[in-house]
C-alpha cells in the first residue's frame, strides 16, 4: 500500500484557508461530521507524485490554540493526540499577508507542538496594492519553517506547495519559543512535577475551558501540582500571547517591509457608505429585498421546468409499468415526493449561492456589526442575523452557524427561535395549500397568492423576534457577554468556493429529505394496504351491499373503505378527535403525523393515501381540491386551509432540526421543550384561526 | 482614565492597559496589547458596537468591552 501523507490546513478565519483546500483537492472531497459534534469534518484527496496521495482536512478556522467555542476545539484536540488516526504529519498555516503579524501567533503555536509546518502566505497578490515586501529568506530562516506564497487567483503555486508535501519529512519541526520564557518559577515547577511531558503541550491541555474541550486533564488531579486560579491563568497567557507577539514582532522588522505611502485601499472607503449609520441600513434592506425577489422571480423558470419533468416522468411509470399497487407507489408516492423535493433545488440553490456570496465578500461582518444593537433588545447578537437570514434556506445549517455566538444565553435563544423562519420545506406546503385555497386575484393591487406567501414569511419572522424577547426575559442565564468580530477585508468572491458550497449543501438537503421521503412512502404504503378484523377483510362484501358491483364507483368506493380500515387509517381515525376542532381529517392527520419527520413529506403523504384510494389519472393538487367533507363542503376550504399553513407555520415539523438542536446545546431539555411549546402554539393558532374564519 | 468607549469615530489612541479579567483572550491575541495603536473606523448608532483598527485587525466589540481597555489621552489627529 502506497503511503498517505496527512496534512492539517490551520489558520485564522478568513484566510482562504478553503481556497487553498479547494486547489489541492478539486472535487475530490466529502464533509462529515466529527463525531459527537456538529463541526464539518471537510477532508479531501490531494495526489502528489509516484502515486503517493497526501489527505488534506480542512481545520475549521482558529486565532490560536486556546479553544473558546466547539470548532475551535476540533484543531487543538486533534493537534495535541498523536494517537488520533487524523493526527497529522505536517502543518499547513494559512495567514493572510496583510495580517502576518497576527497569523503568525498561531503558526508558533502549532510549531511549539513540533509539529513540522510551511506557511502558506495567502493573497500575496494584493501585496503590491498595499506596499508589503517580504524578505523570504530571512523569514524562513527565523520561523524556521518553508514559505510559500500563495493566491487564491491563479494556482501556479500548487505544483510547489504539493512538492514540499512530499519532502515533508525535510521540514524542520524545532519549538518556536521556551516556554519558560513566559514565565520561569511557574514553568520550572511544571517540568518538575511532570518530568516526562512535554512542557509547552502539557501548558495547553492546562489553559483549554473545560466548557469545550474533552481534552484529559484528570492526570492533573492526582500530582501534587497546584493549578493556579483562572484569573492567574489568563494573565499567563495574557503573558505568553504578548511574548510571541515580541518574538514575531523582532523578525517580521527586519523580515517585512510596509510603506503605508504605496497602499491603496478601496475598503476604507466602502465601509464609509456599508457601515454608515443611514447608508448602511438601506443598502442592507436593499440586499435583503433584491435577495428575495431573485429566489422568487428567477428560481420559477427551472421549477416549472423540473415540475413538467417529473410530470412526465410519473406518467412514463404509469404507462409503461404494470398497472398496480406496485407502480401506483412508485410513481405517486415515491417520484411524486422526490419531485416534491427537487422542486426546490432552484430556490434552495440560490438562497445558498447568497449567503456564500455575502460571507465570502466580507458583507455579512458588516451586518453583524450593524445590527448588534438592534438584535440586543430581544436577546440577540448581531451574530444572530447570519442564522436567521440562513434559516430561511434551512434551519439546520442555521443552527450551526450560531456556534461563533460567544455569549451561551444568546446562542441558546438564537438556537431555539431559528425554526420559526420560514424554511425551505414549508415551501411545498404552503404553495400548494395557497394554490388550492387563495383565489388567484388582485388584493390591493397585488396577487393575493404571493401577498399570503409573503404575510407567512413575516409571520415566521415575527415569531421568531418575539419569542426571542420572551425567552430573554425569562431564561436566567448567567453568561459573560462578550462580543468580537473580526471584519474581514472586502473580497470578490470567488466563484469556484461558491459553487462548492451551493453544490454541496443542495446535495445534502435532496439526498437527507430523499431518503426520508423514500422510507415513509414505504412505510406508509405497507401501512395503507394491509389491516386487521373483519371490516378490512371482508371489504367486498360490505361495499357490495351498498354499491352494486358494476356500479363505476364500486373500485373507488371499495378502496377508501379499505384505506379507513386500514392500519394507517385506524391511526388516522384514532387522532382525529384531537385535530378536528381544526378543521382537519383523519387523512390530514395521517400527513401532520407523518411529515413530523419533515415538513415537505405532507404533500407526498397525501399523494401516497390517494394513490392508494383512487386509481384515476389526477394531480396531487386536483385530488386535495376533490376532497368533501361529510357534509358536502370541500375539506381544503379557506378556512382549514390557512388553519393548515399557521399550523406548519408554528410547528416544529422537523426531526433533523431537533437532533441538531439536541447536538448543539448538549441536552435533551432544550429540543424537547422546543417541541412541545412549538406544537402548543401551532395547535392553539390554527385552533383559533379556523373557528374564527369558518 | 480613559478607555476606547470614550473616543470619537477617527481617532486614535495607545493602549496602556488590558489587564481587566473580563477581557477575552481572543482579542488579546487578535493584537489587543499595549503599546499597540487603535483607531475608530465607524461607531453603530445608539451606542452599538465599535468598529476599531488595532495593530491591523479590524474588529467590532461592544462597548462593555471596550470601557475595559485603558488608554492614553486621544491623539489628536493633525
Amino acid at each position: 500500500m502506497s503511503k498517505q501523507i496527512k496534512v492539517a490546513l490551520i489558520g485564522n478565519p478568513n484566510t482562504g484557508k478553503t481556497s487553498i483546500f479547494n486547489s489541492l483537492t478539486g472535487l475530490n472531497q466529502k464533509t462529515a461530521n466529527y463525531p459527537g459534534v456538529t463541526v464539518e469534518k471537510k477532508e479531501g484527496i490531494c495526489k502528489l507524485d509516484r502515486g503517493v496521495k497526501a489527505h488534506i482536512y480542512d481545520l475549521p478556522g482558529t486565532y490560536s490554540l486556546n479553544a473558546s467555542s466547539m470548532d475551535e476545539n476540533i484543531v487543538v484536540e486533534l493537534l495535541l493526540n498523536k494517537n488520533h488516526k487524523d493526527y497529522p504529519d505536517l502543518a499547513i498555516i494559512v495567514s493572510d499577508v496583510e495580517n502576518l503579524k497576527r497569523n503568525l501567533v498561531l503558526f508558533t503555536q502549532v510549531k511549539d507542538l513540533k509539529i513540522p509546518t510551511i506557511l502558506a502566505i495567502n493573497m500575496s497578490d494584493r501585496m503590491k496594492y498595499k506596499g508589503i515586501e517580504l524578505d523570504l529568506s530571512y523569514l524562513e530562516n527565523h520561523l524556521d519553517t518553508k514559505i510559500i506564497l500563495t493566491t487564491n487567483r491563479t494556482n501556479r503555486w500548487t505544483d510547489k506547495l504539493k512538492d514540499l508535501i512530499s519532502n515533508y519529512n525535510k521540514l524542520p519541526s524545532n519549538k518556536f519559543m521556551d516556554p519558560q520564557l513566559i514565565d520561569p518559577e511557574y514553568f520550572k515547577n511544571l517540568q518538575r512535577t511532570f518530568p516526562e511531558q512535554d512542557l509547552y503541550k502539557l501548558w495547553v491541555v492546562i489553559c483549554q475551558d473545560v466548557n469545550f474541550t474533552s481534552v484529559d486533564k484528570n492526570f492533573l488531579d492526582g500530582a501534587d501540582f497546584e493549578i493556579k486560579s483562572t484569573a492567574e491563568l489568563k494573565r499567563l497567557q495574557q503573558k505568553e500571547t504578548i511574548k510571541r507577539y515580541q518574538l514575531i514582532n523582532n523578525i517580521l522588522k527586519l523580515g517585512q517591509k510596509v510603506d503605508q505611502s504605496k497602499a491603496v485601499g478601496f475598503g476604507a472607503a466602502m465601509d464609509r457608505i456599508l457601515t454608515h449609520k443611514i447608508f448602511g441600513y438601506v443598502f442592507f434592506c436593499l440586499i435583503l429585498l433584491g435577495m428575495f425577489q431573485a429566489i422568487y422571480e428567477w428560481a420559477t423558470i427551472p421549477m416549472n421546468y423540473i415540475d413538467s419533468m417529473f410530470a412526465s416522468i410519473t406518467g412514463w411509470v404509469k404507462i409503461n409499468f404494470p398497472s398496480g399497487a406496485m407502480t401506483d407507489l412508485l410513481a405517486d408516492g415515491i417520484i411524486t415526493g422526490i419531485g416534491g423535493i427537487v422542486i426546490f433545488v432552484p430556490q434552495i440553490a440560490f438562497l445558498f449561492m447568497f449567503i456564500s456570496v455575502l460571507e465570502e465578500s466580507g458583507y455579512m461582518s458588516r451586518v453583524v456589526f450593524l445590527m448588534d444593537r438592534v438584535m440586543r433588545p430581544y436577546g440577540l447578537s448581531g451574530k444572530s442575523i447570519v442564522p436567521l437570514i440562513s434559516g430561511t434556506a434551512c434551519a439546520i445549517p442555521a443552527i450551526m452557524a450560531t456556534r461563533n455566538i460567544e455569549n451561551w444565553k444568546e446562542r441558546l435563544i438564537t438556537i431555539l427561535v431559528t425554526p420559526f423562519i420560514t424554511c425551505a420545506a414549508r415551501l411545498p406546503v404552503y404553495l400548494i395549500l395557497i394554490s388550492l385555497v387563495i383565489p388567484n386575484e388582485r388584493f390591493l393591487g397585488i396577487n393575493a397568492q404571493g401577498l399570503t406567501l409573503m404575510g407567512l414569511y413575516l409571520l415566521g419572522f415575527f415569531a421568531a423576534i418575539f419569542s426571542a424577547y420572551i425567552l430573554n426575559k425569562i431564561l436566567e442565564i448567567k453568561s459573560k457577554t462578550f462580543f468580537v468580530i473580526e471584519m474581514p477585508n472586502y473580497k470578490l468572491p470567488l466563484l469556484r468556493n461558491v459553487l462548492f458550497t451551493v453544490i454541496e449543501k443542495t446535495k445534502s438537503f435532496v439526498f437527507e429529505a430523499g431518503k426520508i421521503i423514500l422510507s415513509i412512502s414505504i412505510l406508509l404504503w405497507v401501512l395503507a394496504s394491509n389491516g386487521f378484523g373483519d371490516k378490512f377483510n371482508n371489504a367486498e362484501n360490505i361495499v357490495s351491499n351498498t354499491l352494486s358491483e358494476n356500479h363505476e364507483d364500486y373500485n373507488n368506493a371499495l378502496s377508501s373503505y379499505k384505506l379507513e380500515h386500514s392500519i394507517l387509517g385506524n391511526i388516522g381515525k384514532s387522532i382525529e378527535p384531537i385535530i378536528k376542532p381544526l378543521g382537519y381529517d383523519w387523512k390530514i392527520g395521517i400527513a401532520i403525523v407523518t411529515s413530523f419527520a419533515a415538513r415537505e413529506v405532507f404533500v407526498g403523504t397525501l399523494a401516497t393515501i390517494y394513490s392508494v384510494e383512487s386509481d384515476k389519472e389526477e394531480t396531487i393538487k386536483e385530488r386535495m381540491s376533490n376532497e368533501i367533507r361529510e357534509d358536502g363542503k370541500p375539506l381544503f376550504g379557506l378556512a382549514s386551509g390557512i388553519s393548515l399553513m399557521i399550523f406548519y407555520a408554528f410547528a416544529m415539523q422537523c426531526m433533523s432540526t431537533l437532533a441538531v438542536v439536541k447536538k448543539e446545546t448538549n441536552s435533551w431539555k432544550w429540543p424537547t421543550l422546543q417541541l412541545i411549546i412549538m406544537t402548543f402554539i401551532a395547535y392553539l393558532a390554527a385552533l383559533i384561526v379556523y373557528q374564527l374564519i369558518s | 482614565m480613559h478607555s476606547i468607549a470614550d473616543l470619537k469615530k477617527g481617532e486614535k489612541a495607545i493602549i496602556k492597559d488590558v489587564s481587566d479579567n473580563n477581557i477575552p483572550i481572543k482579542l488579546l491575541e487578535m493584537g489587543c496589547l499595549p503599546g499597540n495603536e487603535v483607531e475608530i473606523i465607524q461607531l453603530a448608532p445608539l451606542l452599538g458596537p465599535m468598529y476599531i483598527n488595532i495593530n491591523g485587525s479590524h474588529l467590532a466589540i461592544r462597548k462593555e468591552t471596550a470601557k475595559l481597555i485603558i488608554i492614553d489621552k486621544p491623539i489628536n489627529n493633525e
